[in-house]
């Protein structure tokens, strides 16, 4: 894809975080930021692509170690986030 | 799959985490948007998986099980007060998956499906990943408080080395984009940020890690945004930005709590031997030493109270007790509401989540801002165990923590700490409110000061 288009993707989908991100109140920034840190685990559809390009030894390897810790962030990111926010629902 | 349906998924999903995230602004609102967020993903790989050609599924499955299984775990037996370090060390695997990714893409990838932007973005997330993988893991360290990294360490001349080591990686980032076909420039370059990750994270203090957290967390996101460039894929490309903001206001938030620079907090360190009196000047003969019996009597008439939590807090393990004071004082009839600074802790919202953990409701959980003002009404302030968020010399200009917003207990009708000792907080100042006439120290551990407090007032 062309790369201005790309980066025309990155910079409004910047703008948008910032205009909802500073929406959120403090007392649910731990959630926020484990919640986010499961979204950067997004970083596993990319190592899932990458997989259709190994082929020797080492790069299995790599590959089967980049599934393995962006799926960590993902799993565990969002059980703790959901953890968390669990806890504060309970009073509604 | 027709690759049109691929990118629509990847639109949907997008939407989802944006939605997922606008949730997060409301308590009410959070679990539902955590869960569109972690429906976005669920889309964004299912639609992924099956576009793997050849051998590579069996790698992927392997991976995603092994992955999975580590993820519940960690989430399920990590205590609440150890939350900091587990976003952190989580930070730390997103930095690492986005350098394997740029690796095998670069290893594996034919020269026609790699140009000069994919090596760019290559060479982005080696960097931004590499930083944020050892950065995370010696923030993790940090807040492990394991020994050797506890406390802030920086070679001498540890500017000029992380500027030359800079240069390096531009020398070598410029290498990998001249000649893809040999990958160790690439290995070279992540093991170089890796380096950079340990030597700007090691000089900087416990007491400044929400911001290094919220610095990291941002990074982590933008690497998977380099990695999205990698692939061009624009699912990566906007939920990392979305991550890569997050991060940065966030670590904005911080900054301002501090008054101080995102520069100061990473390159600077607060100088405590500028002006000011030392520690025996201030205290010597004004320390009024309390107990619990005589903080139970203040505690008896008292209508409002304000608890002003600190990372002791956590360290105390006191807030199952605190949770105990805060119902027999509510049962009793006085209001009871703890002022948060916004910096209170080791993350950002740490004291929130800690407070929600044993059932504080939320809406006594205040912010700085909004309690400020009405300081004056309450009749008994306990700190428990924070320091610098309530020194009052913040607001005198020749402070060396001048200009830093405080909760203005000292306003209060009265003061009680709760502290082991007299020993200075992070800035390693002395604290004129424990000196005030209007202020009693309680020595003693936070759990077991509670917890006596709260016999007390039983026995009134």
């Amino acid at each position: 894809m062309e790369l201005v288009l790309l980066l025309t993707i990155f910079v409004l989908a910047i703008f948008v975080g910032v205009e909802i991100i500073t929406k959120v109140p403090p007392t649910l920034h731990t959630p926020l930021m484990s919640g986010s840190n499961a979204i950067s685990g997004i970083t596993l559809v990319g190592a899932i692509v990458s997989a259709g390009l190994v082929s020797t030894t080492v790069t299995k390897v790599l590959c089967f170690l980049a599934v393995a810790l962006a799926m960590i962030n993902v799993v565990g990111g969002y059980l703790v986030t959901h953890r968390m926010l669990s806890m504060f629902r309970k009073k509604d | 799959m027709n690759p049109i349906w691929i990118n629509i998924a990847y639109l949907v999903a997008s939407v989802l985490f944006i939605r997922g995230i606008k949730g997060l602004t409301h308590p009410r609102t959070a679990v539902r948007g955590n869960m569109e967020s972690a429906i976005a993903m669920l889309l964004a790989v299912s639609v992924t998986v099956p576009q793997i050609v050849g051998n590579g599924l069996e790698i992927v499955i392997a991976g995603l099980v092994a992955g999975g299984l580590v993820g519940l775990f960690l989430s399920r037996w990590v205590e609440m007060t150890e939350m900091p370090q587990l976003v952190a060390v989580f930070n730390g695997f997103g930095g690492a998956a986005s350098v394997l990714v740029g690796g095998v893409t670069l290893m594996g990838g034919s020269s026609s499906l790699v140009g000069v932007q994919e090596l760019i973005a290559i060479s982005a997330s080696a960097v931004i990943g590499g930083i944020t993988l050892l950065g995370s893991l010696v923030a993790f360290a940090k807040l492990q408080e394991i020994k050797g990294f506890k406390n802030p360490f920086a070679l001498p001349g540890q500017r000029a080395i992380n500027a030359l080591m800079f240069i390096g990686a531009i020398v070598l980032a410029i290498k990998v984009v001249q000649n893809p076909a040999d990958p160790m420039a690439f290995w070279a370059l992540a093991g170089l940020a890796s380096i950079l990750g340990i030597t700007l994270v090691m000089p900087i203090g416990g007491a400044d890690m929400p911001v290094v957290v919220a610095l990291l967390n941002s990074y982590s996101g933008l690497a998977a945004a380099a990695t999205g460039f990698v692939l061009n894929n624009t699912v990566l490309i906007i939920s990392g930005s979305l991550v890569g903001a997050s991060g940065l206001i966030l670590t904005n938030i911080m900054c301002k709590a501090m008054n101080r620079s995102l520069v100061n907090v990473l390159f600077g360190k607060i100088d405590a031997s500028a002006a000011g009196a030392t520690a025996d000047e201030v205290y010597e003969g004004k320390i009024k030493s309390t107990s619990a019996a005589e903080v139970a009597m203040l505690l008896e008439d008292a209508e409002r109270v304000c608890i002003v939590p600190g990372y002791g807090m956590a360290v105390a393990q006191a807030q199952h007790a605190v949770r105990d004071f805060f119902n027999l004082m509510e049962d009793r009839g006085a209001t009871v509401e703890f002022a948060i600074h916004p910096v209170a802790g080791r993350m950002p919202g740490h004291m929130n989540v800690l407070l929600a953990e044993v059932d504080i409701p939320y809406d006594r959980l205040v912010e700085m801002d909004h309690i400020n003002p009405s300081l004056e009404t309450v009749d008994v302030a306990i700190v428990l165990g924070a320091n610098d968020v309530v020194n009052p010399d913040a607001r005198k200009q020749d402070s060396p923590i001048a200009g830093m917003p405080i909760i203005d207990v000292d306003k209060c009708r009265t003061v009680v700490v709760i502290k082991r000792s007299l020993s200075p907080g992070f800035a390693g100042i002395p604290n004129p409110l424990f000196a005030l006439d209007n202020s009693l120290m309680f020595f003693g551990d936070g759990k077991k000061a509670i917890q006596d407090l709260v016999t007390e007032i039983k026995d009134l």
